[in-house]
Order: structure tokens, then C-alpha cells, then sequence
């Protein structure tokens, strides 16, 4: 991935929760985040905490988007809604995964469903289905 | 979790600021709770790591959902007796608003709490709170006492 790319830059919380591009086939896209102590959300039993597993599952929604075909350089976009089922507890000690894909896409919207996983996505940890807005405004207010 | 019964054989089970400091996530992104007599309110401190759109700038939505999640389960925590941390089942968000990098608020209603699951409706603002910024709906597990 060249440094124009789209998705090659983390913005300021993915590095915050040491999340990187894992790899990308077709059009899926697949981010990592490491396991770490400051992520963990129940300390009794060091599972890390869903709102990581939303952070990743947002950002690896809006990257997949971005890897499309149709996307243009400097396109504004906004998550309109992200529905998240938990389906069981992350592993602690192991590093997260989260693969997303854009199914559909209009002019205006695009969907996009994404699933977190350790081994296989076949076992998930979570998935989730999001719409995004495309085109919003992506420049400072005045 | 132990601090769950920790605080309340200290007489302490309303001190909802050392649940929300229990949980290492949470204290990372550094979220306050605020309590005026039963009423709860979550306080996020801007900081430049919660950004995830530069150009706007805007919060990261996933700052956002975790902001909403931990609004609702300190709620229910607060309404009920738990002795572990409720789990969260499913949590649905609406993105009403672009997050501003400013101080973020949360309240949380539990909607309806049966037996096992509880229903928790968030919102979150910024400047006024007749215009949050965004809003979730969950449901969550719940172990009684």
C-alpha cells in the first residue's frame, strides 16, 4: 500500500488502540489490534472492552468503503449507524481482528457489514452492519 | 468483580467515579461520572488522541460507541445490584452530529429491566443537550446479586 492510499493513514485513535491495516483481499479489508492492558474492560478477567471492538469495527467499515471502486480522493463521509452483536467474550492475551466488506454502495449511501474474530471469522467475537453517508462535508467549520 | 463488593461493604456502592476507574479502558479514555443526588451524568474530557477524522476534526466513532456503552452500563450498574458487570448483548448507535473536539456528556435510561436483560437508551451531547450528537440503544445481561 503506497502512502496515497486511502487507509494509510490511522487517525489519532486508532493509534491509541495500536490498530493497523492486517491485510486486504478483494474487497475485504482486514485491521488488527493487538492485545493490550490498557484496553481491557473487565479486569477480572482481562477481556478487552467492546468499545475497542466498536472502535475497530467502525474504522475497518469506513476503510472498506474507502478501498472501493467508486471512491474518490477527498470524499467526506459520516457513519450514519452502527449495530454491534456481541456473540462471546474476546480471549484475552490474544490480538483482535476485525474484516469488513462494502456489500452495496449507492451515490449516496453505503452498507457495509464487518465481523471481529481471533482465528477465523467463522467463530466471531462480534459483527456488526453499519450504513455510512457518503459525500458529507470534509473540510474545518468556520 | 470484587470492587463491586468491595464498595458496598465500604458503604460506598454509590461511588460510581471508582467503578467507572476500575476499568482500565475507561480510564484510559479518562471518562468521569458526575452524580446529582440519583442522577448520573458521564463527562469525556477532549484529548487529541480521541480524534478520528483530522480534517474536521470529529471524535472517532468508536470513541463515541464505547462512550455511549460505558454511559449505559455505569447507569445500570447504578440501578441495580450487579455483582459482575452486566455484559452487553447488543448496542445499536445513531451518528446524530459530528463530535466536536470539546467535552463530551452522557446520560443513559434503563428503559426496562427484567430478570437477566435490561434495555438501556444513551444519549450524548456536547454544547446543548437538545442536540446530542448521538444516541444507542442496547440490551444487556445482567447477574443479580
Amino acid at each position: 500500500m503506497s502512502l496515497n492510499d486511502p487507509i494509510s493513514i490511522v487517525p489519532a485513535f486508532g493509534e491509541a488502540i495500536g490498530m493497523s491495516v492486517h491485510g486486504m483481499e478483494g474487497a475485504r479489508l482486514t485491521v488488527k489490534v493487538p492485545y493490550a492492558e490498557h484496553l481491557v474492560g473487565d479486569p477480572d478477567t482481562g477481556v478487552i472492552h467492546g468499545g475497542v471492538i466498536t472502535a475497530a469495527l467502525d474504522n475497518a467499515s469506513g476503510w472498506a468503503i474507502r478501498v472501493g471502486e467508486d471512491w474518490q480522493e477527498g470524499m467526506g463521509m459520516a457513519t450514519l449507524d452502527l449495530r454491534i452483536d456481541y456473540m462471546k467474550p474476546a480471549t484475552p492475551q490474544v490480538d483482535l481482528l476485525v474484516t469488513a466488506e462494502c456489500f452495496k454502495a449507492t451515490k449516496t449511501i453505503a452498507f457495509v457489514r464487518a465481523v471481529a474474530y481471533h482465528e477465523s471469522p467463522d467463530d466471531p467475537v462480534a459483527t456488526s452492519i453499519a450504513s455510512f453517508m457518503k459525500g458529507t462535508p470534509n473540510e474545518p467549520r468556520s | 468483580m470484587e470492587i463491586l463488593k468491595q464498595l458496598r461493604d465500604e458503604g460506598r456502592a454509590e461511588d460510581m467515579q471508582a467503578l467507572m476507574d476500575h476499568i482500565p479502558y475507561a480510564r484510559f479514555m479518562d471518562i468521569r461520572v458526575d452524580r446529582k443526588g440519583n442522577e448520573l451524568t458521564t463527562l469525556l474530557p477532549f484529548k487529541d488522541m480521541l480524534i478520528g477524522n483530522p480534517v474536521l476534526p470529529a471524535l472517532h466513532g468508536g470513541v463515541i460507541g464505547t462512550f455511549l456503552e460505558l454511559t449505559s452500563v455505569i447507569q445500570l450498574l447504578y440501578n441495580t445490584q450487579c455483582e459482575r458487570l452486566p455484559k452487553t448483548v447488543d448496542i445499536s448507535i445513531d451518528y446524530l452530529r459530528p463530535g466536536r473536539p470539546v467535552e463530551t456528556y452522557g446520560r443513559a435510561v434503563v428503559t426496562r429491566q427484567g430478570r437477566r436483560v435490561a434495555n438501556v437508551r444513551a444519549e450524548i451531547w456536547q454544547d446543548e443537550i437538545n442536540k446530542p450528537i448521538a444516541a444507542s440503544h442496547g440490551h444487556f445481561l445482567l447477574t443479580p446479586v
